[in-house]
């Protein structure tokens, strides 16, 4: 009986032929109008997400069952590690991943598949290809370079364990969630490209798209949180975004994925700045796939990668070119066919979202050069640099700012003309009510700027929120609106939320290293914190050092808390596992350092951070957002028109 | 015809803002970049005095000194060419360790000392700070 690993390695090579198959047929019949070659794309879709999916459950069998034949498993998997680590280090290493982002595409192709009957052939047929495109270059690129079931002879008895980091509850779900967005954005790429190749892109094709869209977004957005409050435990730090490449590589999709859901919005709606959203669909997958491999090809380790696998390099960068500089030629060539669509007025509700669309874009744009330039720099051997946070930071204080104060704009002006007084006066209102909102709320008696410009700006997006709600609600029932309204009116006091929660954090946060003995006491925040002393304890697959930490708040006790030191036992790594007490208005974080001698002295690091939860709180209240939208009944309905029209059939 | 000129006076607006914008950006990026040298670079006094960097090395076996405060670090980078030492004050990331890759950020200061506000460690299993090798 063939092992899994064999098995999992032919349903890799029949994907490879079935997305063959489906990346050209479909389009060439779209081409010349034959049906029956068009109708190849459903059934190779289908075909290659089962091929593919079983790829993936063979390599999770065999992360599960300790097959260390297997190079991929015997690499980042041991014996010793507990069940849902060995499921979350399949796609722990870089061909895993890899192979899950394949898994995520094929079943969004899938998907696309069942659910896309009631369109007209040939936009099916291209889609599909487009996606098949995608698919088989990232099948190749794994079985020529990264093949996930490359064997070991002889096996070793042991594996070299999963990373120590990774070993965490986040570890099982952020990757999923987040490729699922990255790669959602896949579908509005391929409805852009077929919009494209047929040259027709009409009211109709945003539509279609933006469930799409909306779903991915909606993915992305909490894989990000997640990220972020996963980093912000494990690290030990504290910190809850760092400006990393590796988050970057997320975050930039993100910000054009937002553009792009807005501007879908105004095309379908207004069918105004067609090219715009066509170039922003193209700007959000070629981000995410730019995202992939920067993170995922040992690009970013060192660009000198290259040198050592410049087979992975070279392919990487054939694909992308192929991918972005194709999709980019064929709208260069189209754009002008498709045409900027309805015109509209200066002051009106599409220049304000467009506006918003473009700084959106800017944002997006100086995270890439921020990323991006350091790494290019270095494959020409000018320097090795980077681009600090502080940069980062002063780009988006400055970006952000008028974003935010247009969310309170748009959704109250008027589309296609409206007039400045009318809306002075309208949101006259709102803004009186955020300034001395913002100055009123009382925090400590330091006054910082920056923290009343983010609580402006949050009261600012509220109570414009809430005019808004009130303008619609007059004469008409609260369920009568749709439930898009509702979507956008929750995603947009999430922004709100996650202002006020960094800017809080960012303006009064405190943090103290130091040194304490057993029974020595500090203050941070209004806490006092007494160091109890160590106990040694034993983990599954770790054994570590665990500290009592007694907390006081005026004189009285009312918590403990108890940070721990681990040591992995297979790789002799250790890893830093802060206690932290979350609460609504705060979060005590204690993390331990090292033994600083004999006498059971340690150091640690003890932080204050008030409001920290609100980002991500807020974060996933744009989630819920989204999630309310794609419940709107334009879509439910779709989908029943569509059930009813296959059984009348 | 009013319409129209508003419209110039639009463009030429936004025009003139975008640029503002971009200057700002390229000055906040220019201000903000952070240079990476080994310690052969900076013995040969390539490394700029007062400004912020990375250093990256070994950790020299051996090297790593604690003060009494328990919370002071001292210890020794190198390139095997050249060698710098290091003072840090705080908590040094869990995959610090003598013998293996680091990356410092700070300065260098009077006494020829590097010291660094920042000790960078592995993110995950593939990717490190540019440098540590």
């Amino acid at each position: 009986m063939p092992s899994p690993a064999d098995i999992g390695q032919f349903a890799l090579i029949a994907a490879l032929l079935l997305a063959c198959l489906q990346a050209t047929v479909p389009i060439i019949g779209a081409a010349r109008g034959k049906s029956s070659w068009m109708a190849v794309a459903v059934s190779a879709g289908q075909w290659q997400f089962v091929a593919v999916a079983i790829a993936f459950f063979c390599l999770a069998y065999s992360f599960v069952t300790n097959d260390f034949s297997v190079l991929n498993v015997a690499s980042n998997s041991n014996s010793q590690l507990p069940l849902n680590y060995r499921i979350a280090a399949t796609w722990g290493s870089h061909e895993g991943s890899l192979l899950l982002w394949t898994f995520m595409l094929a079943f969004w192709t899938a998907a696309v598949s069942r659910f896309t009957r009631h369109l007209p052939n040939t936009t099916v047929a291209r889609v599909l290809g487009v996606m098949g495109i995608v698919s088989t270059g990232f099948l190749l690129f794994m079985l020529t370079t990264s093949n996930p079931f490359t064997r070991l002879v002889p096996a070793p008895l042991d594996g070299r364990d999963l990373n120590p980091l990774l070993q965490d509850p986040g570890m099982v779900v952020h990757p999923p969630m987040l490729y699922m967005g990255y790669v959602g954005f896949s579908v509005a790429f391929a409805f852009a490209v077929a919009a494209l190749i047929g040259g027709r892109l009409d009211v109709a094709w945003a539509r279609w798209s933006r469930p799409w869209t909306l779903i991915a977004w909606t993915f992305l957005t909490c894989g990000i949180a997640m990220g972020s409050y996963w980093s912000y435990y494990v690290q030990g730090w504290g910190g809850w975004w760092f400006w990393d490449p590796v988050e970057n590589a997320s975050f930039m999709p993100w910000l054009v994925g937002t553009a792009l859901i807005h501007s879908l919005a105004v095309t379908e709606k207004r069918g105004a700045f067609k090219s715009w959203t066509v170039l922003l669909a193209i700007a959000a997958f070629s981000l995410s796939l730019l995202g992939t491999f920067l993170v995922r090809s040992g690009v970013l380790t060192s660009v000198h990668a290259f040198a050592t696998d410049p087979k992975r390099g070279v392919f990487i960068l054939c694909f992308l070119s192929i991918v972005i500089g194709g999709s980019l030629l064929l709208y260069a060539w189209r754009a002008a066919q498709v045409g900027l669509g309805s015109p509209f007025e200066l002051i009106s509700r599409e220049s304000f979202l467009l506006s918003n669309n473009v700084l959106l874009a800017v944002a997006a744009a100086s995270v890439l050069l921020g990323t991006m330039y350091p790494l290019v720099i270095d494959a020409l051997n000018l320097g090795k640099l980077s681009a600090g946070p502080p940069y980062f930071n002063t780009i988006f204080a400055a970006v952000m700012t008028p974003a935010v104060f247009l969310i309170g704009v748009g959704p109250i002006a008027r589309w296609k003309r409206a007039s400045l007084p009318e809306l002075a006066h309208r949101l006259g209102w709102a803004f009186a009510v955020s300034v001395i909102g913002a100055l009123a709320i009382p925090f400590t008696t330091e006054l910082k700027p920056l923290v009343r410009l983010g609580l402006l700006l949050a009261i600012w997006i509220a109570a414009t929120g809430a005019l808004g709600l009130c303008g619609k609600l007059k004469g008409a029932r609260l369920k009568s609106l749709p439930r898009g309204y509702y979507g956008m009116q929750v995603a947009h006091l999430g922004v709100a939320v996650v202002i006020v929660g960094i800017t809080v954090v960012t303006g009064y946060e405190s943090e103290k290293n130091l040194r304490m003995n057993p029974g020595e006491s500090v203050q941070v925040g209004g806490y006092d914190f007494r160091f109890i002393g160590v106990t040694n304890v034993f983990g599954p697959n770790y054994e570590a050092v665990r500290a009592e930490m007694a907390v006081f708040r005026n004189g009285s006790l009312i918590l403990r808390m108890h940070p721990e030191k681990r040591t992995d036992i297979v790789s002799g790594n250790s890893l830093t596992s802060a206690a932290i007490d979350s609460g609504v208005f705060r979060d005590l974080y204690v993390a331990l350092g090292e033994p600083a001698d004999q006498s059971g002295a340690w150091s640690v690091r003890i932080q204050y951070k008030p409001f920290v939860d609100w980002i991500w709180a807020g974060a996933i209240l744009m989630a819920l957002g989204g999630a309310l939208a794609l419940t709107d009944r334009r879509y439910v309905t779709a989908t029943k028109k569509q059930r009813a029209a296959r059984e009348a059939a | 015809m009013k319409r129209r000129h508003r419209r110039i006076i639009f463009v030429l607006l936004g025009f003139c803002s975008l640029s503002i914008a971009a200057a700002l950006a390229l000055n906040a990026f220019n201000k903000n970049l952070v240079f990476y040298f080994t310690p052969s670079q900076v013995t040969a006094k390539e490394a700029p005095i007062g400004r912020d960097f990375r250093l990256g090395g070994l950790v020299v076996e051996g090297s790593l000194q604690r003060d009494n405060d328990g919370l002071t670090t001292r210890f020794t980078v190198t390139d095997t060419a050249s060698s710098l030492d290091v003072v840090y004050r705080g908590i040094l990331p869990d995959l610090f360790k003598e013998g293996r890759g680091c990356v410092a950020q700070g300065k260098i200061a009077a006494d020829g000392v590097f010291h660094a506000d920042q000790v960078l460690a592995k993110h995950d299993e593939n990717y490190m700070p540019p440098g540590t090798k």
